[in-house]
């Protein structure tokens, strides 16, 4: 299957490009012909990805020289190992489910064969991200899918005043703020590596100065905060919810906002000669984690509920990459994809059904009419909750346990902050289910005509949600299956070859047996505890609506306020960096009009003063002076010929 | 085939007027078409001539011109690596713009096209010069031209801006001209000879070994002529008075290949013969590169006209070619190279979008439009693409080049700073690119007049479809294009190495 891999990306390409052609050319019959086109290629590239990851062997494919300078040279070249097989078949997989979503979302739109051939340019280009085996690869698939963000989150660009098309841009914009730092560490490790492929960068990687190594890290990290949505460029993703909602199902949940996650674990091998970086990225992806769950606490649109939740759960998984444990957070990208994904479907289907409602206040009771979006709702909130035996339970305790376990300082506070994030998670998850689907209804049935989602919808809702409950078993952690035998955590061991961890995270006794399961099963314990008093706390407080809660809220008004105003960072941004720059470059043209071209004009009209006894040569014709300088060229030549005579 | 275009203009001009009224200059419009297709239909044989890995000069002509004493001009045409892209780029742009101009140009088409066509004769002829005399010649006979059509063809304050530019390039021609006279005076010492006077550019590129004092001048008066023409900053005020005020066609030509005229003087001249001025200056320039790059952008983003807009991303775009070569090793050299010629692709396809926008709609201020892309999804679609291709999308031409570029400052630890600095350029890109893009394109339709426009025509895509297959080529296929650079930049870095003591 080797020969197979370019497919992965060029299936989709090439739905895209039929998609495309089909927007332009094709009659109104032939659009609701681009979807399945490109679901089918999505699907296929599934199917591709899922036979070479059972073949199980690392594949690499070279297509042609991309970039030959001197002794740089960039292939297009593609790598499958377990790390790239894994995510590529997360994308594909939850992006064919999507495809097939989208097929009813989008039913109405008439410009649905546009946004499939986006949709398909969005998964070509991810593809190439994850299976690029170089840096400047990744990095083709990596704006790559910026500009696929930006022009999905755009996609109603002529909606609520241009809204979704400034959230496109500033999406753009704060990637490539990220990009440019990507840009620069790519640089960097080149400059000192002399080479940007992650294999021969590996083999080289000892050669490296710790501190050049610190300053690489950071700069890659700064890269991932852009594209994963961490302070400080978090501020795109709220907005990106302005797209349809099944791109941000797509994009800004289960896919591209884990690029970043996923490009520290192909670097780790850089990462694991820089406790400092490490450190730094630990300590950013905690504070994220809690950051955003605080203002997820008090949103009221639904969209931006989920998207708050989006940026705290890949704040755990920064904190993970941070602590060493790689595998932990790559399965949490995992299931988060699962119940991210099915949640955003979720809410897609409860605002198609609500016909464009999206605040959650005037929501309620929606169990009784949408019985097949309640249940998977609930279920992928259960998760997103860690409810004990969910898929998201599992991951976010490997989290916490790894970061308590890592040798990494202050551990025991990581761990606090992290374990403060899973109750608010866990309340901010419950209150949005009683919100929407518990309680009355705060509206007036009759005029809203709240309807259950067609079959295309529900199906894929189905699916996610059965992930979402099984998905647990891609790492289920040792202890727990210790009386069963030595069976080893699958996703561990899976990903063991390609990741470099720092330190052995798991204590390890004499026989190399781990160390301590007791501890393990308490700290599990804990995550249970945590879990089940946040659920508990968001279901009493708000099963009946937001009443009960409007209380407590006049108690903290100033708190409430700055987290419902999301800390005003937006504000701050606009005030202290947006503004500046705006004026920096309006000065700039003045600077340029008055006094550069100023002095120009002023030598011009200073000399034509001087020049004004000779003025009868300058008659205002052009034809005239060109023919004065002619006649000029002409002299000079001569007096050259003279003096060489 | 370099005099083609020449003999064009004189065809036209003698072409017989046929009836006093009436739509008369179809066959004049036609013949202009014939000529420069086959101009560039012979400039393809450069492209397949000189493959990768090419070295030296090929193609070369020369005939005897004349004599003083001792010093024999001859009249030489050759390419090497450095013209061989921009040779073509020159070509294929003036192809583009004769079957472009006819939507605007209305009056006086016979003297327009013949100029044009003059001025396409006299670039060709500048980037194919090897001997000193022709290429001044040329350099005149190409920039003459642009003078009468920013002042006949151009807009409300042509004559200002015509009079600028002029009075800008004859400051630095007339400079050149000065430089040149004085280095021809020196004589040169080719292998196993006795020292001799020459004009051969070739020659005093491979083997001139001047003072350190005289190299210090004579690098002066040919850099800022060439600077001048670049422009960078601070001589880059004549730009977006001539760009305003030009026709579309003159500055897709201006910013497709007269611009690139000044970067290729600095690589053809300024590196191989004056080494060790070279050395001393290149940091200046890098600095002079990296503002470029950073006040250019400052000042595109606060444009309300796209044509501004444009012309001011121009000086942003230029200063990395500055950067690039100053930075003086294989990736600066390459990557300037390269950036030459996708700037050369991705500018004019953005003039010849405004310039129909303009034609429809009479105004290029940004705020008049807004929306346009639900009633022109062509056009659209094309500035989109030719926007990404500007601010650098990787797999489109932009990229490469800046990528080159910034390596190539980024490599040494003392210009370090300078290729960060230069970086911030990738970011200020994206901001004032989008936000044109969100104004003109994006938002509901505010203004009833946008409502009625019309998309592009086929003719009109007929001219763009070439330049986006140029972003994607050299996008994903660098290889083809800096294959063909490599061994002459390599000898001209080497003679840098060597040369600067």
């Amino acid at each position: 299957m080797q020969d197979m891999i370019f497919l992965i990306p060029c299936l989709p390409l090439g739905g895209a490009l039929l998609c495309a052609l089909i927007y332009a050319w094709g009659g109104s019959g032939l659009q609701d012909l681009a979807g399945k086109i490109a679901a089918a290629a999505v699907g296929t590239a599934f199917a591709i990805t899922l036979a070479d990851f059972i073949g199980g062997e690392s594949l690499h494919q070279e297509l042609f020289t991309w970039i030959a300078v001197d002794t740089l040279e960039i292939p297009l070249e593609f790598t499958l190992d377990p790390l790239s097989g894994f995510m590529a078949l997360i994308v594909t997989g939850v992006g064919f489910l999507i495809h097939v979503y989208s097929l009813g979302y989008m039913a109405d739109d008439d410009a649905r064969a546009k946004y499939f051939a986006y949709l398909n340019l969005f998964i070509a280009a991810m593809s190439v991200l994850i299976l690029g085996s170089s840096l400047p690869v990744m990095f083709i698939g990596w704006e790559g899918v910026g500009l696929m963000s930006y022009l999905l989150i755009g996609f109603w660009y002529d909606k609520d005043d241009g809204r979704p098309a400034k959230a496109g841009q500033k999406a753009f914009i704060a990637n490539r703020v990220g990009d440019l730092a990507f840009l620069l560490g790519m640089f960097l490790l080149f400059t000192e590596l002399d080479t940007v492929s992650f294999a021969g960068m590996q083999t080289s990687a000892d050669k490296l100065d710790p501190e050049i190594a610190t300053w690489a890290c950071l700069l890659l990290f700064v890269g991932a905060t852009g594209k994963s949505a961490q302070l400080p460029l978090y501020v795109w993703l709220p907005d990106a919810t302005a797209g349809p909602t099944p791109v941000s199902a797509l994009i800004h949940a289960a896919t591209m906002v884990t690029a970043g996650i996923y490009m520290l674990c192909r670097t780790s091998f850089l990462f694991a000669l820089s406790p400092t970086a490490m450190l730094v990225v630990a300590v950013v992806g905690a504070v994220t984690a809690l950051f955003a769950a605080t203002i997820a606490l008090a949103q009221r649109d639904i969209k931006k509920i989920l998207a708050y939740s989006t940026v705290s759960q890949l704040g755990y998984m920064f904190l993970a990459c941070g602590v060493g444990a790689y595998s932990a957070a790559i399965f949490h990208v995992a299931t988060h994809a699962f119940f991210k994904a099915l949640l955003f479907l979720g809410a897609g289907s409860i605002i198609h059904g609500m016909h464009g409602e999206q605040d959650v206040m005037r929501m309620g009771g929606l169990r009784k009419f949408m019985p097949v979006t309640w249940i998977t709702f609930l279920i992928g909130s259960l998760c997103l909750a860690g409810f004990p035996l969910t898929s998201g339970f599992f991951s976010t305790d490997e989290i916490l346990w790894e970061t308590a376990m890592a040798g990494t300082q202050p551990a025991l506070l990581l761990w606090g902050v992290g374990a403060i994030t899973a109750l608010l998670t866990a309340f901010y998850s419950f209150r949005l289910v009683s919100l929407t689907f518990l309680g009355e209804p705060r509206f007036v049935p009759a005029e809203v005509h709240p309807h259950e989602s067609p079959k295309s919808m529900t199906v894929p809702l189905v699916i996610l949600a059965g992930l979402a409950l099984v998905g647990g078993a891609l790492g289920l952690p040792e202890h727990l299956l210790e009386p069963l035998g030595h069976i080893p955590n699958w996703i561990h061991h899976y990903l063991e070859p390609v990741i470099t961890s720092a330190h052995p995270l798991v204590p390890t006794d004499g026989d190399g047996h781990t160390m301590s399961t007791a501890a393990e099963g308490l700290f599990m314990f804990y995550s249970s505890i945590i879990a089940v008093v946040g659920i508990l706390g968001g279901y009493m407080l708000f099963q009946r609506g937001p009443d009960r809660a409007g209380v407590l809220v006049a108690k903290m008004r100033p708190l409430h306020t700055l987290v419902a105003g999301k800390w005003f960072v937006d504000e701050i941004y606009e005030l202290f960096v947006l503004a500046p720059l705006a004026i920096l470059a309006r000065a700039a043209a003045w600077f340029d009009l008055h006094i550069v071209d100023g002095l120009v004009n002023g030598v011009g009209s200073m000399s034509r003063r001087c020049a004004h006894k000779t003025a009868r040569l300058h008659d205002g014709h052009l034809q005239t002076y060109a023919l004065w300088m002619a006649a000029g060229t002409a002299i000079i030549l001569g007096i050259v010929v003279v003096q060489l005579l | 085939m370099t005099f083609l275009p020449l003999l064009g203009a004189l065809l036209v001009l003698m072409m017989p007027k046929r009836g006093a009224a009436g739509d008369d200059s179809a066959p004049l419009w036609w013949t202009a078409q014939v000529i420069t297709t086959i101009t560039f239909l012979l400039t393809i044989p450069f492209w397949t001539g000189y493959g990768p890995g090419a070295e030296g000069v090929m193609f070369q002509v020369s005939v005897p011109w004349f004599r003083l004493q001792t010093l024999h001009v001859d009249f030489t045409l050759g390419i090497d690596g450095l013209s061989v892209l921009l040779v073509l780029l020159t070509s294929f742009i003036s192809m583009l713009v004769f079957f472009s101009a006819r939507s605007h140009i209305k009056e006086r088409e016979r003297e327009f096209l013949a100029w044009m066509l003059t001025m396409q004769c006299g670039m060709l002829g500048v980037f194919m010069a090897l001997d000193f005399f022709a290429f001044y010649v040329f350099w005149e006979v190409m920039l003459i031209p642009l003078y009468f059509v920013v002042g006949i063809w151009g807009g409300p304050r042509r004559l200002y801006a015509a009079m600028k530019f002029f009075l800008y390039t004859v400051a630095g021609s007339l400079l050149m001209l000065v430089a040149i006279i004085w280095l021809v005076s020196q004589p040169v010492a080719l292998p196993g000879q006795e020292p001799v006077l020459t004009s051969s550019i070739l020659a005093h590129a491979e083997h001139s070994q001047l003072a350190s004092g005289i190299q210090h001048w004579l690098f002066l008066g040919f850099a800022i002529a060439f600077l001048i023409q670049v422009p960078t900053v601070p001589f880059h005020t004549w730009l977006p008075d001539a760009h305003v005020e030009a026709p579309t066609s003159g500055s897709v030509i201006l910013a497709g290949v007269v611009l690139k005229m000044g970067t290729y003087g600095l690589i053809r001249f300024c590196l191989p013969m004056f080494p060790i001025a070279t050395h001393t200056f290149a940091p200046w320039l890098m600095g002079i590169g990296a503002v470029g790059i950073i006040y250019g952008a400052f000042l595109a983003w606060a444009q309300q006209d796209l044509k501004k807009l444009v012309a001011y991303s121009s000086i942003s775009h230029l200063g990395y070619i500055v950067l690039g070569t100053f930075a003086l090793n294989a990736y600066g050299l390459q990557g300037s190279v390269l950036q030459m010629v996708s700037h050369g692709l991705a500018t004019p396809a953005l003039f010849l979008l405004v310039g129909m926008l303009y034609e429809r709609r009479h105004t290029r201020r940004i705020a008049d439009f807004g929306g346009i892309a639900r009633v022109m999804p062509r056009f659209a679609v094309f500035l989109v693409l030719a926007t990404l291709a500007s601010i650098g999308l990787p797999g489109l031409s932009g990229f490469v080049g800046e990528f080159l570029i910034l390596v190539g400052a980024f490599i040494d630890g003392e210009t370090r700073w300078l290729g960060v600095v230069a970086a911030l350029g990738f970011v200020l890109g994206a901001i004032y690119m989008l936000s044109m893009l969100r104004r003109v394109l994006f938002g509901p339709i505010v203004d009833p007049a946008n409502r009625e426009l019309k998309d592009l025509s086929g003719r009109e895509c007929f001219v763009l479809v070439p330049l986006v297959v140029m972003f994607f080529w050299i996008g994903l296929g660098s290889k083809a294009f800096t294959k063909r650079t490599e061994k002459t930049l390599q000898k001209i870095e080497q003679r840098y190495t060597e040369g600067r003591g």
